[in-house]
């Protein structure tokens, strides 16, 4: 099993879907940016998967390149989302996303 | 609370050793140990996984979550990137589990709703989330991939050889985009003078 590609994507496939599963269901704004990162680690191990089984010989290590860039991205992300939410509930003294309909006219 | 305390060191007890057990299952399968890792790492990252979007209280969800992230650290490991999963441990469960962790706490309150963790559309949510892992498998599964052959374990020196010297534009803009993020996030998350406190 740790020999196929296809082993590793099904489980990033996986993963994604409990993750997007997340996002839309979740009242909590902080569980939505929970689920955000699930899917983003699970792009990230579908990414490290393909650069493992690539066609040349570089292609594991500019897999794994890529992988640490897209980490550093989702702390940029998560600080600044983080920061969006606490700003928010500054406001309306609630982290749930149904309540936030000020803009709703 | 006290009580719950001997609960969750007993669930923690039953869970290793059900891995226990899985593992030596595995390894009389017939299985070698690598593969036999991979199924239990792979198990307990979509178990937690699950518990992330599933349980009612939220930092116990923050804790699912960092499980979550060792198990995928260890699969990293397993695959022969030892550096990547060394960052995601340090990344994602020492920075971004402790942010979303502090975030959790300073955003409670009192009278926390935990009788409605989900919205109305969790049931739509849920099926398109199943199709959606349905699909990818699907896809996955009827691709040709072609010549495919498994590399070695990498090695931090070549992978260190092709960041500084291959990817070093990338790299300094990542660490002028997490100056940017940590000014943007500094300047959000203030308190205006005058402001709602």
């Amino acid at each position: 099993m740790s020999d196929s590609l296809d082993a590793y994507l099904i489980l990033a496939g996986i993963l994604f879907a409990i993750g997007s599963f997340g996002f839309l269901a979740r009242r909590n704004a902080i569980s939505m940016l929970m689920s955000i990162e699930l899917m983003l680690n699970a792009v990230n191990l579908a990414i490290v998967a393909f650069g493992m089984f690539g066609p040349h010989k570089d292609a594991t290590a500019q897999g794994a390149v890529f992988a640490l860039m897209v980490m550093a991205v989702a702390a940029a992300e998560a600080t600044v989302g983080l920061a969006i939410v606490i700003a928010i509930y500054r406001n309306k003294k609630t982290p749930l996303v149904d309540e936030y309909d000020s803009m709703r006219q | 609370m006290r009580a719950k305390l001997p609960q969750i060191i007993v669930a923690l007890l039953i869970m290793g050793a059900v891995l226990g057990i899985a593992a030596l299952m595995l390894l009389a399968l017939g299985q070698d140990w690598q593969d036999a890792l991979l199924w239990i790492l792979a198990a307990v990252m979509i178990g937690s996984g699950l518990l992330v979007v599933t349980m009612r209280d939220i930092i116990r969800c923050g804790l699912a979550m960092i499980v979550c992230f060792l198990a995928l650290a260890g699969i990293y490991t397993l695959m022969g990137v030892p550096l990547l999963g060394a960052a995601q441990v340090i990344v994602y469960i020492g920075a971004i589990s402790v942010l979303i962790l502090f975030a959790i706490m300073l955003t409670q309150t009192k009278d926390a709703p935990t009788r409605l963790v989900f919205q109305t559309q969790a049931g739509p949510a849920s099926i398109a989330a199943v199709v959606v892992a349905i699909v990818i498998a699907l896809a996955v599964g009827s691709t040709d991939w072609g010549e495919l052959a498994r590399r070695t374990r990498l090695g931090t020196e070549v992978m260190s050889r092709i960041l500084f010297e291959q990817y070093v534009l990338p790299f300094e803009v990542v660490s002028v985009l997490l100056l940017a993020a940590v000014i943007g996030g500094v300047f959000l998350a203030k308190r205006e003078p005058g402001g709602p406190s």
